[in-house]
């Protein structure tokens, strides 16, 4: 048993937060690749060549052949640094769909849904969609597609498109793709969750330390503190699931695949959203503002949430499994 | 990372299964949870065959008289010896949690050799004299007062919060020997035995009906200056060792005793009646519980993450306290749901209708135990955003 972090691992993440940092700045993100046409190819290939996307892409297929955890790691790291794109899609599809790997296709995922008008992430600057169902995955060519391109995201760096109707698509893998997608999808989303999660808070500490009031730092109060602890507790937790659940995946004798990913879900996107809610509140009137970034951590947090299976749903899951 | 067990831990963890599979059903019955002395004597029984079978003082190391396992096998033991519901650790807290590492790190020779033995199997019980009427959260500010005389030190003062001092042998004390210092730098770490002349014990019976705490009342008691723990006036080191294994591990095993309460609460609400089904028909039931579930799921990872960085170089800065804050909400939330679920049934602590429900009602109080105990859950916030988070310090 060892649930601790690798010289190596350390390394990995490191370099893709130093990565974000320097080549994510927040304008890029919000200007570049919130308006249309900002999509920036060039910078998602540069990404892509870091191995990103092909993180747990066995190497003879020209990934790196790492395991599901240290995917888990790369996603926590970029979302901390807020990089924008269909990051969950073009690691599902790395190892299957060409071109993804090297940042050359840029893929859009949905699940196919029940009924009605669906809302697509990513499919703006998309060139091929991904359908996820329980027969297996199928390919759309995002060109023909149509759809209306949503003014107002909720997101701004989140283009979102609606699409009336999902056609079927070349069919381009079986149900035990479908199920392995799935499972990594949402453990995916939920390491962007704990990386939004702690970032947030991060950027809200460093606030109250500065922000003055009445004579002294408004992180000198209690009420504050113990808003910012909560949010380390909930992150430190969401983590521990979320590893938990990816070791799971590598190791599938070690327990119930399912309960972890759902448990992990659970845990990422309470923390992702109540620390984001705490990220606003913290910087008082400019936290609602379009200026500072508090805004956007939650908003991603919303995004992200739903990806591969919702709160409500998971508790459903793990009840069940506690009740056997 | 890995989580599956190494072929060492599958061998341990077979060998334990069996023992415990063999070992368990031989106690006579539980005793109720307000008989201290049938506790007592119902874990010490427990607590003789552990140590007989070598599973004694399991994350102790091996010159203290411990079994000196790994990590890995320490979880392995809280885990199994959870599943097989072999007794919770309650009178045994206090010397195998506090007392004991204590000696073992900072005692003296003979100290170690009076007192390590008969906390590892089972014929000495500890409680703890830390907390005061007037030192509760602000602990270094203690008053019992110390004055050394020849070979002893006259104590006199007030205890409070005194865990199974009903029936303890012998009380890890702190107590002031330098009234002038700097708060922290004037208090001294005693072991006193329970039967010197002087101490007076009054039973505080707890909003859960039991006399697990108590009020010590100390008259100029005699204690051996031999009975020291470390230097005169720096007890409170001494004590923030034990302080910082409560906050590790210390709840570790009775999180997963509250998995347990969580697992008969899922069968007692798939029989609870409720509208024209039963309460596990609720989709608001079901998914809090899932949600409860998940939580104590996390915090078994959470754990083996502490534990297998504790193993690596330390644990990391205020995961302990994290892992309680969480624990102390969780089991708190358990609680509610539980009182939700048994709807009229929760106006007892008996058992109602065949099924234990006395015990979730009982759960439900004892949470408080959970988020005052050991640092008030406000305390850890306190902790994380002074010393993680780098805040401006309060004091």
């Amino acid at each position: 048993m060892d649930l601790t972090l690798s010289d190596e691992q350390q390394a990995l993440q490191e370099m893709i937060a130093g990565f974000a940092s320097d080549r994510f700045d927040i304008d890029t993100v919000v200007r570049a690749f919130g308006e249309p046409g900002g999509f920036d190819r060039g910078l998602w290939a540069e990404l892509a060549a870091l191995g990103t996307f092909g993180i747990a892409v066995a190497e003879d297929l020209g990934g790196v052949g790492l395991g599901v955890i240290d995917a888990v790691l790369v996603h926590e790291a970029l979302a901390g640094g807020l990089v924008p794109g269909p990051l969950v899609a073009a690691t599902l599809a790395a190892g299957l769909v060409d071109g993804v790997i090297d940042g050359s296709v840029v893929p859009a995922l949905l699940e196919r849904p029940a009924h009605g008008p669906v809302v697509v992430e990513h499919l703006r600057d998309a060139d091929v969609l991904l359908v996820v169902d329980d027969e297996g995955v199928a390919q759309v060519d995002a060109a023909g597609l149509g759809g209306t391109l949503l003014a107002h995201p909720t997101d701004p760096i989140t283009p979102v498109t609606l699409l009336e109707a999902v056609p079927e698509g070349e069919r381009i893998a079986g149900p035990e793709v479908a199920q392995a997608w799935r499972r990594l999808g949402s453990v995916l989303a939920s390491a962007q969750l704990v990386g939004l999660s702690e970032a947030t808070t991060s950027v809200a500490v460093e606030y109250a330390k500065e922000r003055q009031q009445f004579g002294k730092p408004i992180g000198a109060f209690q009420g504050l503190k113990h808003l910012l602890a909560d949010c380390f507790m909930r992150t430190e937790v969401a983590r521990s699931a979320v590893w938990s659940a990816a070791v799971n995946i590598d190791e599938p004798e070690a327990g119930d695949i399912d309960r972890a990913v759902a448990a992990a879900r659970l845990m990422a996107a309470r923390a992702a959203t109540e620390n984001g809610k705490t990220g606003i509140q913290v910087h008082g009137g400019m936290g609602f503002t379009w200026e500072v970034v508090a805004h956007l951590y939650l908003k991603r947090a919303w995004v992200l949430e739903t990806q591969f299976g919702n709160p409500d749903d998971a508790a459903e899951l793990v009840a069940a499994a506690v009740a056997g | 990372m890995q989580l599956r067990d190494t072929p060492e831990e599958a061998a341990f963890r077979a060998e334990l299964r069996e023992w415990l599979a063999e070992n368990v059903p031989k106690l006579p019955p539980e005793p109720d949870h307000t008989d201290w002395p049938g506790r007592r004597a119902y874990e010490s029984q427990w607590q003789r065959m552990l140590f007989d079978a070598g599973y004694a003082g399991i994350n102790w190391p091996v010159e203290g008289g411990g079994k000196g396992a790994t990590p890995g096998e320490h979880l392995i033991y809280l885990e199994e010896a959870s599943a097989a519901k072999a007794p919770e650790v309650t009178v045994g807290f206090v010397g195998q949690m506090h007392a004991g590492p204590t000696i073992i790190a900072e005692g003296t020779p003979e100290q170690k050799a009076h007192h390590l033995r008969g906390i590892l199997d089972g014929s000495h019980v500890w409680c703890q004299g830390f907390s005061e009427p007037e030192a509760g959260s602000d602990l270094a500010s203690l008053r019992t007062k110390a004055v050394r005389d020849g070979d002893h030190y006259v104590v006199t003062g007030q205890k409070i919060w005194t865990s199974n001092a009903t029936v303890a042998d012998y009380c890890e004390l702190l107590v002031r020997t330098d009234p002038d210092a700097p708060k922290h730098k004037g208090i001294t770490w005693l072991i006193m035995p329970m039967d010197l002349p002087g101490i007076e014990v009054r039973p505080l019976i707890t909003a859960h009906g039991t006399a697990e705490f108590a009020e010590l009342f100390l008259d100029e008691v005699r204690i051996p200056v031999a009975n020291r723990v470390g230097e005169e006036n720096d007890g409170w080191r001494v004590a923030n060792v034990t302080l910082s294994f409560e906050r590790g591990t210390g709840f570790v095993g009775e999180m997963l005793d509250t998995t347990n309460l969580m697992r008969d609460l899922v069968q007692i609400a798939k029989v609870t009646p409720k509208g024209s089904g039963t309460a596990w028909d609720d989709p608001g039931i079901r998914r809090e519980l899932g949600t409860i579930a998940a939580e104590l799921d996390a915090l078994w990872a959470y754990t083996k993450r502490n534990v297998s960085a504790g193993a690596k170089g330390g644990l990391p800065m205020g995961s302990g306290s994290a892992f309680k804050l969480s624990y102390a909400g969780v089991v708190a939330r358990l609680g509610d749901l539980a009182l939700r679920i048994l709807d009229r049934a929760s106006l007892a602590m008996d058992d109602i209708g065949g099924q234990a429900t006395g015990a979730q009602v009982h759960g439900r109080l004892h949470a408080f135990a959970v988020s005052l105990g050991g640092g008030t859950s406000q305390i850890q916030q306190n902790i994380i955003a002074e010393r993680v988070l780098g805040l401006p310090r309060e004091r």
